[in-house]
């Protein structure tokens, strides 16, 4: 297990006083919160850091970290001493670090995973019941067009009797509703946690993101393409082959044609009562003049056409 | 453990009417706490002719990143409203600058 330098995760100095800690976890925070920042890795640095904050925020957990030092030299293994944790007192987790889940191996093996099933307060709906879970999954757009069973795994942090907590994994093959769209969230009942004790298991609310496509763009229930066509083709106009979800079509693209005119397929977008339509956004692509023959035709144009592009910039 | 059938789902979408009381069920939270978000703004009541609120299915991603936000950077509902409005308008830049 690789021991982890908190007080590096948070950029603060060893001797950093509970509010420059406090000031530094919101700094942070914000830059990674996940439903903030557009950093690639937002998630797994948010979670080191909500987990340095819990440590370095309670000045009991701080002082039995301080304790071990400044660690061996990073990467090397560690293993927590064998008096770890005597005469130190943890109280229950105040909130900002999620999830038992959330932890490494080094936070657990040096405070435990141990923690109520319960979140936050509120509860008290069904005594009976486990608590209902929440995930986000990242979906393909084939998955809302066509519908279909996709499959995810989620990690389930489990709380034995003994407190003890250990990540397991939860593998779901779901049926995908068809239109389903980017934010949108489906429930899998009797999918969440198991109650204590007898009762029923709660639900598991999955909220779906879309991975990016290298061809289509979603707005709201509409898909766009950039099509890049030649001068020709949108001067003259011309039928060309355009990709769409559905496999390739003849486009007729109008004479007249400029950059960024719109041709809309109707209703091939994401499917709904009133699907969504698709829409193609043309780019004029210029051939490039890499030899005589290719010269020679820009030059006959050139000659051929009156054409200033800079005429409504008054130059 | 496994599931090899696949799973049937519930979808929340605009079409959903979701109550009060499922709100505060999914996310754990008091209803004062709802109630709150409605007159901050965070969230949006369906307006039908009944005298109990509705919401539709994106209320729960609002909501979640309301709790989140409140919980992880410690904003008050004012401060989580202007952030969501601020997010929408920064994600519909963001798509229309890719086209």
């Amino acid at each position: 297990m690789e021991f982890k330098d908190y007080y590096k995760v948070m950029g603060v100095a060893r001797d950093a006083t509970e509010a420059q800690i406090k000031q530094a976890y919101r700094k942070l925070a914000r830059k990674y919160h996940p439903d903030v920042s557009k950093e690639k890795n937002a998630e797994a640095l948010f979670k080191e850091l909500g987990e340095a904050y819990e440590v370095l925020k309670s000045p009991e957990k701080r002082a039995a970290y301080d304790q071990l030092g400044s660690g061996p030299r990073p990467g090397e293994q560690f293993r927590p001493p064998p008096d770890w944790g005597s005469g130190f007192e943890f109280g229950g987790a105040g909130p900002g670090g999620g999830s038992a889940a959330d932890h490494s191996d080094f936070f657990e093996s040096l405070f435990g995973g141990a923690r109520g099933p319960s979140r936050r307060g509120g509860r008290g709906f069904d005594p009976g019941r486990g608590e209902d879970h929440h995930a986000k999954v990242m979906l393909d757009l084939d998955a809302t067009l066509q519908g279909g069973t996709r499959s995810f795994t989620l990690r389930v942090p489990q709380i034995d009797a003994e407190g003890r907590v250990s990540t397991q994994e939860h593998v779901l093959n779901v049926q995908v509703p068809k239109g389903i769209l980017p934010g949108q969230t489906i429930r899998l009942a009797g999918q969440g946690a198991r109650p204590i004790g007898e009762g029923t298991p709660g639900d598991l609310y999955i909220e779906v993101e879309f991975q990016p496509h290298p061809l289509y763009r979603i707005e709201g229930r509409d898909l766009y393409l950039n099509l890049p066509v030649a001068p020709w083709e949108a001067a003259l106009g011309a039928t060309v082959k355009t990709p769409t979800p559905n496999g390739p079509v003849d486009l007729k693209i109008p004479a007249g044609a400029h950059a960024g005119s719109k041709l809309r397929l109707k209703g091939r977008g994401i499917p709904a009562a009133s699907s969504g339509d698709f829409y193609v956004v043309l780019e004029i692509a210029l051939p490039p003049a890499a030899d005589e023959k290719a010269q020679a035709a820009y030059r006959a144009m050139a000659q051929a056409l009156p054409f200033n592009p800079r005429a409504s910039l008054g130059v | 453990m496994p599931n090899h059938e696949a799973l049937r789902v519930e979808l929340f979408d605009d079409r959903t009417e979701l109550t009060l009381h499922d709100l505060c069920r999914v996310f754990a939270v008091e209803e004062r706490h709802i109630v709150e978000m409605v007159e901050e703004g965070v969230l949006s009541v369906i307006e039908i002719d009944t005298t109990e609120w509705r919401f539709s299915g994106a209320a729960l991603r609002r909501a979640r990143i309301a709790l989140r936000l409140e919980r992880d950077l410690g904003i008050n509902l004012p401060g989580v409203a202007l952030a969501l409005e601020l997010l929408e308008e920064l994600e519909q830049l963001r798509r229309t600058r890719q086209g």
